[in-house]
């Protein structure tokens, strides 16, 4: 308290953080990144461990020996899948039932808000088919679920295979103490949607869908699987959900410690780890990995089909099997073996998975970074913002008193300009598909991504002309205070945002806190334009895209990226219109609008 | 003055309205910052159900509004919405009227004092000007109507608005210096504003020329009819209820529910968490503790503020919105419209931009930390806590910067703007 109330100190401090703000602000932006960077670092990481008790101690013996006969099932359902052109609902009821599951369906349909052109739907109709096997020792209460999704083509069929063998396979255990639901969905996330809803009597996303006829108990976790060939080399664990949400880091680690138990090969980001974390080839490959998932969770979108369990407080993952061009090759028993343990292990949990981490990230399965170690490089960029504000605290009074109304008038009018802007990016896209296509030689869909991109482009033109017709000559101190308003919306902002989705918090905080900090009116207007462009959030986008197809070793020319760009747009919209992705409204409503205001003092006159 | 008032007005009732509209006012009405077990429109829906079924109330520890409450919005239940308004709009009119009046007060002081030349000549710039004081009460109203706090609670029908506009008219009749018509309704909603007693009484005393003297019978004859008129309209207002519901069932339920704070629903005070996490057998002592902290504050306070009551009014209402057991923020609004009338108090406040960006920080982390507790599940409730803690302590340290602004620039009042230390150097006050 001695420092907030002895006028002596605090003169020193405020002179001191006025003097050397520039120099803190350049050191805090480098220690941040450092800081992040170093995460990857294997020793300043810790190893993973299981924190569940009912999940670590107690051994489970996998004894899963119908791998062969799961994968004639999968030719069986691959078979039917293409005589009925879709689902086969009938061959699947029937087939569950002679499993001795109790069977039922589910009917949806959805109507996406424009044509979806990577996975080629519009009028989405489909039917989703589970099975519960009932828990025989214990009262039924608590469900676990497996899915495999029904997709169109020739991917996928062996996961329903090995789903129906599973499914055979525990009918005839006794030890299960949760309900076990089996789940075959259409349509990957929109049936998983629909069924989900049903499960939980919600509709968030005004989808048609007929009310599921049997339940089990309230479910505890689920995995998702997707396997698209007899054998695999590796599987890989995917983990990131809806709005960058993640499971309870015991889920991976279960998986992991199987795996171990097993001797089967598994990969996170597609990345195997390596044990030569002292080199430099091991380090930037921790660095890559770690780098993947920051972007994946930065995107806000499900990465599996089990990304919309973890709305309902699910702990969910998804298991991908990759069948690469390695020697060593692991076969369907020794995936359903995997798979038994795993749930056996789940099958012991005494409360939901709630010990170990929520907020974590990976950079190789075996070792992970906690919150309390990677929120230190948000807070050091967050730091600066701090700073800038800190050397003007008297402004804003001076101002309210010495520039009364019209000065008012001149900070609040780009506010709600900007603002108003952030409500047509968000709004005008779906609403003028229509008439775009009406008027241009567009699809739907590209109509509403180059009407997303052209009220991006206007806003830069809009904003500060508005303003300096409506109140006439900005003063000196208008801009001032404007910065001081702008930079204090942007550091809740972020704040709040990484709390949520660190991974976007950081990677919006990594391009804005330096235009945040650096901008004014007396800077060179032609050069800093440019620069406050390419650190706008659409062009972090298209960066972005780049460095991820670089990153998981796929780099693209300029001009797929471009398209892959477009399509990136498209797949955000969609996310949000169909599972209530935020990522969309922030950017559009929040982020972009800071920083147009940003832009605004740019161009100050 | 009126126009604005009236722009004003109107266009605090428009945004109000067009929110009720809005999908929003049912997600606002659950918010847990926004509305308290004590005033949630769910529970006094509820309540009334059940007073039309002829079961009391209170049966089911649901409702705990006083009994006038429930009454009211019995003959008015249809009309909530703008009832809610119309409180909104009596509070803001009843405080613009009781800032307005004030303010003369002051002035007229500050002209006696100028010309019994009482104050230092250095202390010129200290003095306030009419012309800088004429937009204080429209500012006081703005506060109020526009303050996001309020429109909040307003949307969500919380009971607060109408425990705010009960206060409000008890502060202006407090300064019209009417003791006659000065009645405890404010009393009757809730036991904290008891401690605004203190400072209404302070105020007649000066407003009659009675010096505050434990040895003068004058005082205490002014004390006794003070507090003989005070402890009737209370008895008048509790044998209001008990006839108007035919039980003391309200007394447990509205009274003591305050006070043994059985609802441990978070909210933006102090309580909850501490209780939820302690051994039960310390709970009364701690209860007694935290009660006790609510009501300590007023003897200090008056003893130092007993010249300027409506400072302790100010610093009381805060107080209560800080410490009280089930906090809003519609509580917060009210103290806060008192804000622009120490506009003049600027120069020596210390951290109020510290201070107001911490609130504006925390008022947007409420709900995100909220979002991670319960729904995402990925945070728990320290999370949550973290955040109200912070709250509180920016509050507190908004209130005391305020009341440190005030005591020094009375002293300087006394004592010259320039303090000179004994050997002639320039000194600075400190306060430790």
């Amino acid at each position: 308290m001695g420092l907030l109330s002895d006028p002596n100190r605090r003169r020193a401090l405020i002179s001191l953080l006025t003097r050397l703000n520039a120099p803190i602000c350049v050191v805090c932006y480098m220690a941040g990144v450092a800081w992040f960077m170093g995460l990857a670092f294997e020793p300043f990481t810790l190893r993973t461990y299981m924190s569940e008790n009912a999940m670590g101690s107690t051994m489970v013996e996998e004894r899963f020996p119908a791998g062969e006969r799961a994968l004639g099932t999968g030719r069986e359902f691959s078979a039917h899948k293409k005589k009925a052109g879709g689902m086969p609902v009938d061959w699947l009821v029937k087939t569950m039932q002679s499993r001795g599951l109790e069977v039922f369906t589910q009917r949806f349909s959805r109507r996406l808000p424009f044509p979806d052109e990577d996975k080629e739907r519009y009028m989405v109709k489909g039917t989703n088919v589970y099975g519960i096997l009932r828990a025989p020792r214990a009262p039924r209460t608590e469900a676990l679920v497996l899915s495999a999704p029904c997709s169109p083509g020739d991917d996928n069929n062996q996961a329903v295979g090995v789903l129906l063998g599973l499914a055979q396979y525990f009918r005839n255990q006794v030890f299960w103490a949760k309900d076990i639901i089996f789940l075959v969905n259409e349509h990957d996330l929109i049936g998983m949607q629909a069924w989900l809803e049903g499960y939980h009597h919600t509709n968030t996303t005004g989808m048609d869908w007929s009310p599921l006829q049997g339940r089990g108990g309230s479910i505890q976790a689920a995995l998702s699987l997707e396997l698209s060939s007899d054998v695999v080399t590796s599987l890989d664990l995917v983990l990131e959900g809806l709005n960058g949400q993640l499971p309870n880091l015991d889920l991976a680690n279960l998986f992991y410690a199987f795996c171990q138990k097993i001797g089967v090969l598994c990969t996170t980001q597609g990345k195997l780890q390596r044990n030569d974390w002292d080199s430099v080839s091991g380090y930037s490959h921790a660095v890559q990995t770690m780098m993947l998932m920051v972007m994946k969770q930065a995107s806000g979108r499900p990465w599996g089909d089990h990304g919309l369990f973890l709305r309902y407080h699910i702990e969910a993952a998804t298991i991908k099997g990759i069948n690469s061009f390695r020697q060593y090759k692991t076969d369907a028993t020794t995936i359903g073996r995997l798979l038994e343990g795993m749930y056996r292990k789940l099958n012991n949990l005494l409360e939901r998975l709630h010990q170990s981490y929520f907020f974590y990230l990976m950079p190789s399965l075996s070792h992970f970074v906690s919150i309390g170690y990677y929120m230190p490089a948000f807070g050091l960029l967050a730091l600066i913002l701090l700073l800038r504000v800190s050397f003007q605290p008297r402004l804003l009074t001076t101002y309210l008193l010495t520039d009364g109304v019209p000065g008012v008038l001149s900070v609040l009018t780009p506010l709600v300009i900007s603002h108003l802007t952030g409500v047509a990016l968000y709004t005008l896209p779906i609403h003028f598909q229509e008439i775009a296509v009406e008027h241009f030689p567009v699809s739907e869909t590209e109509a509403v991504v180059l009407t997303a991109i052209a009220v991006y482009t206007a806003g830069l033109a809009l904003p500060h002309n508005t303003h300096r017709l409506l109140t006439g000559r900005g003063t000196e101190n208008g801009w001032k205070v404007l910065k001081l308003v702008a930079v204090l919306y942007l550091a809740v902002l972020l704040g709040c945002t990484a709390l949520i989705n660190f991974s976007l918090g950081f990677i919006l905080a990594l391009t804005l806190v330096p235009v945040a900090a650096f901008v004014t009116p007396d800077v060179p207007k032609a050069l800093s334009a440019f620069i406050m462009v390419i650190l706008s959030p659409a062009c972090t986008l298209l960066f972005s895209v780049f460095l991820f197809q670089e990153l998981q070793e796929m780099p693209v020319s300029f001009l797929d990226g471009w398209m892959l760009y477009l399509s990136v747009i498209s797949q955000g919209i969609l996310d949000h219109a169909l599972y209530g992705s935020l990522v969309y409204p922030l950017v559009a409503l929040l982020v972009y609008p800071c920083w147009l205001l940003f832009w605004n003092i740019l161009f100050w006159k | 003055m009126a126009a604005p008032l009236t722009l004003l007005l109107l266009v605090a009732v428009t945004v109000r309205a067009a929110l009720y509209r809005s999908s929003l006012a049912d997600l606002i009405s659950e918010r847990v910052e926004v509305v308290s077990p004590l005033t949630a429109w769910k529970r006094v829906v509820e309540g009334l159900a059940l007073l039309d079924l002829g079961v009391s109330p209170y049966s089911g520890d649901v409702f705990h509004e006083t009994p006038l409450i429930i009454y009211l919005f019995h003959f008015l239940v249809d009309y909530a919405e703008i009832t809610f308004m119309l409180a909104d709009v009596i509070t803001a009119v009843a405080l613009y009227l009781s800032v307005k009046d004030y303010n003369k007060q002051v002035f007229r002081k500050q002209k006696y004092a100028l010309e019994a030349d009482r104050y230092p000549l250095d202390c010129l710039e200290l003095i306030r000007s009419p012309k800088e004081m004429q937009y204080i009460p429209l500012k006081v109203a703005m506060f109020y109507l526009l303050n996001p706090f309020t429109i909040l609670s307003c949307v969500a029908k919380s009971t607060c608005g109408l425990n705010n506009a009960v206060i409000a008219l008890f502060v202006l009749s407090t300064i019209k210096g009417n003791s006659r018509t000065h009645s405890s309704p404010a009393e009757g909603n809730s036991i904290y504003p008891l401690t605004l007693c203190a400072a209404a009484l302070l105020y007649l005393l000066q407003r009659q020329y009675i010096p505050v003297n434990l040895r003068r019978f004058s005082f205490w004859w002014f004390v006794a009819q003070y507090a003989f008129m005070y402890l009737g309209s209370l008895f008048v207002i509790v044998g209001l209820s008990f006839f108007l519901l035919g039980s003391w069932d309200f007394l447990p339920s509205v009274y003591g529910f305050i006070l043994s704070v059985p609802d441990l629903t978070p909210n933006i005070g102090l309580f909850w968490y501490f209780f939820a996490e302690m051994f039960e057998h310390f709970r009364l002592f701690f209860l007694c503790v935290f009660q006790i902290n609510v009501f300590f504050y007023t003897v200090p306070l008056s003893i130092k503020l007993k010249e300027h009551p409506v400072f302790l009014i100010f610093m009381q209402l805060a107080v209560i919105s800080i410490f009280k057991s089930y906090p809003t923020v519609g509580d917060i609004a009210l103290y806060m419209a008192f804000l622009p009338v120490w506009s003049h108090l600027h120069r020596f406040l210390r951290n109020i931009f510290l201070v107001s960006c911490v609130l504006l920080a925390c008022s947007a982390l409420f709900p995100v930390l909220w979002h991670l507790w319960i729904y995402a599940g990925s945070a728990n409730s320290n999370f949550y806590y973290a955040i109200t803690l912070l709250f509180n302590v920016a509050q507190i340290l908004l209130v005391s910067d305020y009341f440190y602004a005030f005591l020094r620039r009375e002293h300087h009042l006394s004592h010259g703007l320039y303090l000179k230390r004994k050997d002639g150097s320039e000194a600075t006050l400190v306060l430790k």
